[in-house]
């Protein structure tokens, strides 16, 4: 049993959605503290779109977020650019700024926010480099780095300021086996040694179950499950089944629904 | 009413554009604070125009001589070329020819780099770093574009009408007098032409960077959406500087 002191982000009774189409009908969803929650779900679920709202950059039309015990979504501009402060958000592209070193993109954060001598920017950004194992790539540029890199480049960026949470969006996609490992490493090693709080959005469901401490499965506007991993994995809900297995029909219909019949649309080609 | 929604749409769309206006200038103290970033988009945006504004700036100023003797010539006017030339570029070639080229130079890169900023989630980026990207990237720039225009509108005229433009042709191909032509330019151009000149410029400044930023910053995170932005920016802008040349003439000519 979760208490509101052990969450980090409480979200409660969330609706949102894109004009008519609806992302979320009232879901409600903790994060603990110093855990690793995955979110997990098919794509178009809107599991980008949560991180988006907890972040306070998009609004809810009803229910609420708060990050501990702070309403996002009640804050003025400068609270929330203040809360933003003790969170971080990997983006899917890393979102690195292209026209900064990797070493300024790193130091990005502690220039706008600090008034850290030079030589102590300097240390700290080397070090999150080396945490991340870059170190030897701080002067490379954005266009000459891999896609890991540069999401190792955007984590360490997003250690920068030693925020209270770190979200992820999909950090697994496009990635070889190698680059994912390191990832995965990464994502364990700084959430323990940070004491960090992480939320993984992905739909990679194999390795996130690996490192997640609790998990969510959303599809539908609703959340599916949620629990350990193994209590997950053992879910009563056949679409929660279909996706961990990967299989290619089952509630998730293979076939995008057509306004009629196979047959009747061969047909009215000849017409 | 469907014929009543393109203006509506359009109004809106004004609207948004005020607004975003508004909210540039707040962030505009905030900018002024780190003049490095400013010192940095003036390089990019006119610094970076100079080789276009100078070589357009110098042809324009050698046709306008060209087509001025043949006419002054027949009336035995010759060395009034000087007031042709100088008075045809600093009151209107100059200005309404280097806003038309920052359109499409610099207003078409601003909106090209704001959009793309967008559509790779280095603003999104930005903002959940706590970091206002109209302060550190949008302000920027519109002052910049603000303080770029009157100077690339004074390097124009000058390269129009002496150094490589007007002198060149009038004076050493045509042999004009050299005395006539810079005396005549000096009894008939007043400082309220300089005056008016750089006004124009710092407006048509205002209004491409204002029309770049806003069209970069509400591309849709494509690569269709930052190329139809653009696009308008230059149509747009273009039509802008126009219009605007007629409504700032129309107010100096009283």
């Amino acid at each position: 049993m979760t208490t509101a002191a052990d969450s980090l982000v409480r979200v409660r009774s969330l609706k949102f959605g894109f004009g008519p189409k609806v992302i979320y009908d009232g879901i409600d969803l903790d994060i603990v503290r110093g855990k690793i929650t995955a979110i997990l779900g098919p794509s178009g679920t809107g599991k980008t779109t949560l991180l988006r709202l907890i972040g306070g950059q998009w609004k809810p039309d009803a229910g609420s977020i708060e990050f501990d015990g702070i309403d996002v979504h009640r804050q003025s501009r400068s609270q929330l650019f203040e809360l933003r402060k003790r969170m971080g958000l990997l983006f899917q592209s890393g979102a690195l700024l292209t026209d900064l070193s990797v070493f300024e993109n790193v130091a990005f954060p502690l220039r706008e926010h600090t008034a850290f001598p030079e030589s102590m920017i300097r240390d700290l950004v080397l070090m999150k480099l080396e945490a991340v194992g870059l170190r030897g790539a701080a002067k490379l540029y954005p266009s000459e780095i891999s896609g890991g890199m540069a999401r190792r480049v955007a984590m360490a960026r997003a250690i920068a300021l030693e925020p209270d949470m770190i979200m992820y969006d999909e950090p697994f996609t496009g990635q070889d086996p190698i680059s994912m490992g390191v990832l995965i490493r990464l994502i364990q090693g700084l959430n323990k040694s940070l004491d960090l709080t992480s939320v993984i959005v992905t739909h990679d469901v194999e390795d996130v179950m690996r490192i997640a401490d609790y998990v969510y499965v959303l599809s539908g506007g609703k959340v599916l499950d949620h629990g350990s991993p193994a209590e997950v994995q053992h879910s009563k809900s056949d679409l929660v089944r279909q996706f961990l297995n990967g299989e290619a029909d089952g509630p998730v219909s293979f076939h995008y629904k057509a306004a009629r019949g196979y047959a009747d649309d061969l047909m009215a080609g000849r017409e | 009413m469907n014929f009543l929604s393109p203006l509506t749409e359009g109004l809106r769309g004004l609207g948004r554009a005020v607004l975003f206006l508004f909210t540039i200038l707040a962030g505009i103290p905030a900018a002024l604070l780190r003049p490095r970033l400013i010192l940095q988009q003036i390089y990019s945006v006119g610094v970076l125009s100079l080789i276009i504004i100078v070589i357009s700036g110098s042809f324009i100023g050698m046709v306008l001589a060209l087509q001025g003797y043949r006419t002054l010539v027949n009336f035995g006017a010759a060395s009034s070329l000087g007031v042709l030339v100088a008075l045809s570029i600093v009151r209107e070639l100059g200005p309404v020819v280097t806003a038309l080229l920052f359109a499409g130079r610099a207003g078409s890169a601003l909106a090209a780099e704001i959009g793309l900023m967008k559509a790779t989630d280095q603003l999104s980026g930005m903002e959940m770093m706590a970091v206002d990207p109209i302060k550190r990237v949008i302000a920027p720039r519109f002052i910049a574009g603000l303080v770029a225009m009157p100077l690339l509108v004074s390097i124009f005229s000058l390269m129009a009408i002496g150094v490589a433009g007007g002198h060149a042709i009038g004076v050493e191909l045509l042999g004009v007098d050299d005395g006539s032509y810079w005396s005549q330019i000096n009894q008939a151009m007043h400082g309220t032409d300089i005056r008016d000149m750089l006004i124009k410029g710092t407006v048509f400044g205002l209004a491409i960077s204002w029309i770049a930023v806003y069209q970069g910053y509400h591309a849709a995170p494509t690569s269709e959406g930052v190329s139809r932005a653009t696009t308008s920016t230059v149509v747009v802008s273009s039509l802008a500087v126009l219009a605007l040349d007629f409504v700032l003439t129309a107010f100096m000519f009283h």
